[in-house]
């Protein structure tokens, strides 16, 4: 037995929704025959196309939200949604920045739960959630005990996305209203960080460092070795917030997910927080001085050695072969 | 300036975790503050000292019986502890936990609140902007800087790019990313205040919650628990200036070279 219906939250990118939104549009046909999307910002009902396409036939457009952070006035919109039409069985929102804050107050405007790290779904006469437990190490079964909507709160590559081939969304406006003083956020300016390569959680290989580097120069050697292998460079929580990197470069629990074909750790211990945002990857390759370090039980090749001495030893290599 | 802190005790996570039979987490262990809840008590405590004025208050949900990991927030320079504490909060989930601190911080009309993005043990990173919306005042999430001008407070907001500016009128609720201050050390002194600054302890029934919180309120349940699929381990050298040489090997037989 399908679901009854099933909305997403879909994102608005650069140009188009975000890979996430995508991933979750795949995920909801799966599970329902009756899929909506919800979009927001002055180009809104522009990615109509690209939604059907995803499996959508509505796409709800909250229209232009002005300068203001999404989550209060996207929030409003879903409730309102919800009061007019009725609530589908799920409501399914990326857990992105944005995505977060639009779950956590629709949740509180709705009087209803959100189920969060979500990372597989599955139909048993209602939504069941799969979120990974104590690092990926055990898998929780959830679901909602009451009436829905259940909002829902999946992260990102849990999902393939995969174009069914529809044709564009129909457009229905979907205002924000009775936004108040919840809305008053607004983003006053914006700042790109510079950044060369692929992004981290579109490349095929990432190379990342962590505390085992011993001091924020030596990252230029991972970014070194991400440039030679045409990768992007990542990095472990501790050293994001020692403020050696930015953090765009987290991967992580808190940080990006990513599942490239290799994964090279070097100097990272393997806390839960760290695996749980690299483990999906085809190959992994951890250089660590602790024989002990946890990340060496999901490595496939496992350096016990020093990244001080291993990493400008592979530079060399890397460049001989260039 | 009157900031409130929301700070959450968290078993150690150094230690092992573990699920209760009920699915809850296992919290008979010494509980500590949470490290990520630290930035936030820094934060509010420089924010109270720029303003020239104030103080600040941690609000908790936990059991009063050990409000040791609260005791160090106050050793870092908070001035008093408000804690719900009540065998019937037991299996809140995060909607409930949000009801209790919206709840308590209400009575004490802050300027400012802070929390962290997620703590370290659920790390759902809703409970935050639930309080807000509860509140009815705005939030801005994932701050890596946080400045106080007038009625204004201007944060720094991290996002896939780079960061933000997001500015809101106070109140208002933030949440720190960890890293945005450096949390001090309590000083001896600090510790010997701490041991008798207050902690006033409130009830559900104090916060007139009954029925809406716990396990009744949650409305949603864990059906299983299974070991998740694992990755089993490969390879493992001992480095004899040989590692670099054995990753372009495997790099090679993966075919990414």
């Amino acid at each position: 037995m399908a679901l009854t219906s099933i909305w997403v939250v879909a994102e608005p990118g650069e140009g188009s929704l975000t890979s996430t939104s995508l991933e979750l549009l795949s995920a909801a046909r799966s599970l329902s025959d009756d899929v909506s999307a919800l979009t927001w910002g002055e180009a809104g009902a522009s990615h109509a196309a690209q939604a059907g396409e995803f499996g959508a036939a509505t796409l709800f457009d909250v229209g232009s939200i002005g300068s203001a952070l999404p989550g209060a006035p996207v929030a409003a919109a879903l409730a309102a949604l919800v009061g007019e039409r009725g609530a589908p069985d799920a409501i399914l929102i990326p857990s992105s920045y944005d995505g977060r804050d639009v779950a956590a107050r629709l949740s509180a405007r709705l009087d209803r739960p959100v189920l969060t790290n979500v990372t597989g779904l599955r139909d048993e006469g209602g939504v069941v959630t799969e979120h990974p437990v104590f690092g990926g190490t055990q898998t929780v079964s959830a679901r909602f005990s009451s009436t829905g909507p259940g909002i829902v709160l999946v992260r990102a590559k849990s999902f393939a996305a995969e174009p069914a081939g529809g044709g564009p969304a129909a457009v229905v406006a979907a205002p924000a209203r009775d936004v108040g003083p919840s809305g008053s956020a607004v983003i006053v300016a914006s700042h790109v960080e510079a950044r060369t390569g692929p992004k981290l959680e579109d490349a095929a290989i990432v190379v990342s460092g962590g505390r085992g580097l011993g001091e924020a120069a030596r990252y230029a050697l991972v970014e070194e070795v991400a440039a030679l292998l045409h990768g992007a460079a990542g990095a472990s929580r501790a050293i994001v917030d020692a403020g050696w990197v930015p953090y765009s470069h987290q991967v992580g629990q808190t940080g990006k997910t990513v599942k490239p074909t290799v994964y090279l750790a070097f100097g990272i211990s393997g806390a839960t927080q760290h695996m749980v945002g690299m483990k999906g990857s085809k190959n992994i390759v951890a250089v660590n001085k602790d024989p002990e370090a946890p990340i060496f039980q999901i490595a496939d090749l496992g350096i016990v050695g020093d990244v001080q001495k291993v990493l400008p030893a592979l530079i060399e290599a890397l460049k001989a072969r260039a | 300036m009157h900031v409130v802190v929301c700070a959450k005790q968290i078993p150690d996570p150094a230690a092992p975790q573990s699920l209760d039979a009920d699915h809850a987490l296992n919290r008979s262990g010494k509980q500590i503050l949470d490290e990520a809840d630290t930035y936030g008590v820094e934060m509010a405590l420089q924010l109270v000292d720029r303003a020239g004025g104030g103080e600040v208050t941690l609000v908790s949900m936990c059991s009063a019986a050990d409000v040791a990991g609260l005791r160090n927030g106050l050793a870092m320079g908070a001035a008093r502890a408000v804690v719900v504490s009540d065998d019937s909060l037991r299996g809140s989930d995060a909607l409930g936990t949000a009801k209790v601190l919206a709840a308590a911080i209400t009575r004490l009309n802050p300027d400012l609140v802070l929390a962290a993005t997620e703590s370290s043990d659920g790390y759902t990173g809703t409970t935050p902007v639930q309080v807000a919306e509860l509140l009815g005042m705005p939030s801005i999430t994932f701050a890596k800087a946080v400045r106080v001008e007038g009625a204004t407070v201007t944060v720094e907001r991290q996002t896939e790019a780079g960061y933000d500016e997001v500015s809101a009128p106070l109140p208002c609720v933030v949440t720190v990313t960890a890293g945005v201050v450096e949390p001090r050390y309590a000083s001896f002194k600090g510790i010997m205040a701490a041991k008798s600054k207050p902690v006033e302890v409130l009830s559900v029934a104090d916060l007139g919650l009954e029925g809406q919180v716990g396990w009744s309120g949650a409305r949603q349940e864990i059906i299983s628990v299974v070991a998740a699929e694992s990755r089993a381990a490969g390879e493992k050298h001992v480095d004899e200036g040989d590692g670099a040489q054995r990753i372009v090997e495997f790099l090679d037989s993966v075919k990414v070279l």
